[in-house]
């Protein structure tokens, strides 16, 4: 087993549902025997805020929070919050992006502009950068809430973890009615990072 | 099994492990799931009390009767709790009683970052401290045990990133403990001053037991390694200091409450150099200053917020924070905000719109205190929104308060604004108080209260009538309007500002994210032949409307739920409604 910690850093916006993403990834690696630690932010932030979890796993795991210029791969379920949380991101680490823009209240108002092509800025800056339309894909899937799914599935391509251990995760913590489009989307996002 | 649990899920294992019958709770995060999941247990009593310091009595109460007893608030939560507190901790326990306190360095969820061990000083009450959440489901078990081998109740501190990490657990079997017989005896839980100064004794002798037991216990533990550095340390700065410096001997405390000295003494011998890291005060650190141990602490730290690795190896080794990436660009600031449809935001534009002084209280609606709504003048603790328009009106006079209101949700109303509302009445005030019952309490995750009529197993059960409890109190001009129909709501507010006499005014719409919540049929559009861009449905801050600059027009996105409020604030006919 590697002696070395796995650090997913994943981003979004309240209500978007890192967390669930974050219990899938984390399930995941106990089924294979690591050792396991999963930070989530509950309670204020959820209503519409900037929220962050994150998983490490390998064969001992302290900390339960990723060090800035750690994080091998960072999981950005919106465009500017991939950029917001790229501090943590290993020089040669990996950003998947979802090609998605939630407006936050002070470009709603008007007040900022929303960079619009900053996950272009990032692709220029890091080779290891993936801009997927995950999105979409859930859509045509059946469900636009399945997005993260379909991340997991470029996150499980990009790191080489085995697809039959994610969709058992997927099937452990997925509420049954919503299975089927997520295991559709997870293929999705499986075969677009491939 | 080992499977993965958040902190609190554990110490709510651990209780049920331990065998504990009883817990009570009201909910604040980081604490909130901590008597949630333990209500989801066979053959136990869980409750949202009412507030903090209801929670702890009913605890005593149940510890008195016999029952292992588990109490849990964030860190607050406790300042509610502390009277019954400082003299249940005189009279101790029978099953024994812990008390969880959720304490939140960094100010995740929090108005404050007050750090609770000073409780335990305070209290003489043994405070033990976990680092993930096996330790949580293990030390919450012990502390039943120590509970009731030393008469005191314990304090099971804990922060946000415990609470909130999920680790790997093994759980085990629940243990059947029987209540303990209950036997009358005043001399012990009745604190006349005669009684309580016996149980004073009795508290200080118990203290120095545990001061030998910390001596000795498993709680604390010393991993020897090279000894240039010794670092002591506990809780979730355990794992910051890991993972930091490897090589480093540790002295972890599991009991922060009496400390070691000895213990402490001998590590600190054998060590070239002594550090303690702790978030927040340096309630270690000048204990071990005072018995003339040199120790690197709070000078090399600091007092603000939550530590981490590479906070430690910055400060400790000089090694610099990682610089990032330059990607030469501002990010726009995301904070939380109300949802689309919240009946919160009607409120707020009028009350901005009024122009009115708005002594604020704590919940979703304090949300409204940030731009563009900037409704609030005020906001210190739970409840005390009455008690400050009531403060504001006897300084400056009842023309002042002809244009003051005090603001405080359902949830907070129950848990500490019914005081303050007697208070205005009892004292000749004549505040305007505005009760934003949205039928939960949603801040912290939608938990129900008595004013809901459903119990923490969602059993249904009598509910609060909040209108005859304000008429019992004495209120006289008491109203009731939906605040999401603006006119109507701005028209009550000018009748009721205008009396010299205090009045309420309740404004009822259910949270729109409670379940079962009925969602219009129709939908909302902007007519862009009369949209002229003047941004008023943009000054309410609400995430279903958006300005298209180039366009210079309002633009409904799919975040909105047709709640009808921009409609209202449109002078110019321009949002309209399409029947579905
Ligand atoms: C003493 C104390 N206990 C708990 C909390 C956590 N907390 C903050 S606001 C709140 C209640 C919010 O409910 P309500 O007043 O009904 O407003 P809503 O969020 O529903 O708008 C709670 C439990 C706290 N800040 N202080």
């Amino acid at each position: 087993m590697q002696d070395k910690v796995t650090n997913i850093f994943i981003v979004g916006v309240g209500g978007q549902g890192t967390l669930l993403t974050s219990r899938i990834i984390a399930q995941v690696a106990v089924q294979m025997d690591f050792d396991v630690k999963v930070s989530e932010i509950h309670g204020m932030a959820q209503r519409g805020g900037s929220v962050v979890s994150q998983v490490r796993y390998g064969k001992k795991v302290y900390s339960p929070i990723i060090k800035k210029g750690d994080a091998d791969i960072i999981l950005a379920f919106e465009k500017i919050e991939a950029a917001r949380w790229l501090d943590y991101l290993k020089p040669d680490g990996m950003v998947i992006i979802n090609n998605e823009r939630v407006n936050p209240l002070p470009v709603m108002s008007g007040k900022e502009k929303y960079p619009d092509t900053i996950h272009e800025k990032i692709a220029g800056l890091l080779p290891k950068t993936v801009i997927i339309d995950a999105t979409a894909i859930a859509s045509q899937c059946g469900n636009v809430r399945a997005a993260n799914v379909v991340l997991v599935g470029i996150l499980t391509a990009a790191i080489g973890i085995p697809a039959e251990e994610v969709e058992k995760a997927i099937t452990a913590i997925v509420p049954a009615q919503a299975l089927q489009v997520n295991l559709a989307a997870f293929r999705e996002g499986l075969a677009a990072g491939a | 099994m080992k499977k993965l649990m958040i902190g609190n899920a554990a110490i709510a294992r651990g209780a049920y492990e331990a065998g504990a019958t009883v817990a009570t709770a009201y909910p604040g995060t980081p604490s909130t799931e901590i008597v949630d999941s333990f209500s989801q247990y066979e053959g136990v009593y869980a409750e949202w009390s009412p507030n903090e310091k209801v929670a702890l009595e009913v605890g005593a109460g149940a510890s008195i009767a016999g029952a292992r007893t588990l109490v849990a608030m964030k860190h607050v939560g406790v300042n509610v709790a502390a009277d019954p507190l400082y003299s249940f901790s005189y009279t101790g326990v029978n099953g024994g009683l812990v008390l969880v306190s959720a304490d939140d360095p960094g100010l995740h969820s929090s108005q404050n970052e007050q750090d609770n061990r000073g409780y335990g000083r305070f209290a003489k009450m043994p405070v033990i401290e976990p680092s993930d959440s096996q330790e949580a489901l293990d030390y919450t078990k012990l502390a039943f045990d120590l509970s009731e081998q030393f008469d005191t109740m314990v304090m099971l501190r804990i922060t946000m990133r415990l609470a909130h990490s999920q680790t790997m657990v093994k759980t085990g079997q629940k243990r059947e403990i029987p209540l303990k017989d209950y036997k009358k005896n005043a001399s012990k839980y009745v604190m006349l001053p005669g009684f309580a100064k016996r149980r004073h004794a009795e508290v200080e002798k118990s203290f120095e037991q545990l001061r030998e037991y910390a001596e000795t216990t498993p709680l604390n533990r010393v991993e020897m390694n090279d000894t240039s550095m010794g670092i002591i340390t506990s809780g979730v700065p355990y794992q910051y200091v890991k993972e930091a410096f490897p090589d480093a001997s540790i002295l972890k405390l599991g009991l922060v409450n009496p400390l070691p000295k000895q213990l402490i003494k001998t590590f600190a011998d054998q060590v070239d150099k002594l550090v303690v890291v702790e978030e927040l005060e340096p309630v270690i650190e000048e204990q071990v200053r005072s018995w003339g141990i040199e120790v690197i602490g709070k000078e090399q730290f600091t007092l603000l917020g939550e530590y981490s690795s590479e906070f430690l190896l910055q400060q400790l080794s000089g090694i610099p924070m990682p610089q990032g990436f330059n990607l030469d660009q501002e990010i726009p600031a995301r904070p939380p905000l109300l949802c689309a449809g919240c009946p919160h935001r009607g409120v707020f534009h009028v009350l901005r719109k009024m122009r009115l002084v708005v002594a604020g209280d704590i919940g979703c609606y304090t949300l409204g205190a940030i731009a563009p709504l900037e409704g609030m003048d005020s906001c210190i603790c739970m409840g005390a929104s009455i008690g400050t328009a009531m403060g504001m009106e006897k300084a400056r006079g009842p023309e002042f308060a002809a244009k003051t209101v005090a603001v405080i949700g359902d949830s907070t109303f129950v848990h500490s604004g019914i005081t303050g509302l007697i208070d205005v009445v009892y004292n000749g005030g004549t505040s305007t108080i505005l009760i934003l019952d949205n039928d939960t309490t949603a801040m912290t995750g939608h938990q129900d209260h008595p004013g809901t009529g459903v119990t923490i197993t969602k059993q249904p059960t009598n509910k609060l009538d909040i209108e005859a409890l304000v008429r019992a109190i004495g209120v006289k001009n008491l109203r009731v309007v939906d605040p999401l129909q603006i006119n109507e709501l701005e028209k009550v507010l000018k009748e009721e500002l205008a009396r010299r006499e205090p009045s309420v005014i309740i404004c009822a719409r259910p949270c729109v994210l409670l379940p079962g919540t009925s969602k219009p049929d129709h939908k909302i559009y902007v007519d862009n032949e009369l949209c002229n861009g003047c941004k008023s449905c943009i000054r309410i801050g609400c995430t279903g409307v958006t300005f298209l600059e180039e366009e210079k027009k309002a633009q409904i996105n799919g975040g909105c739920i047709a709640c009808g409020l921009c409609e209202q604030v449109c002078k110019f006919d321009a949002i309209k409604r399409t029947e579905v």
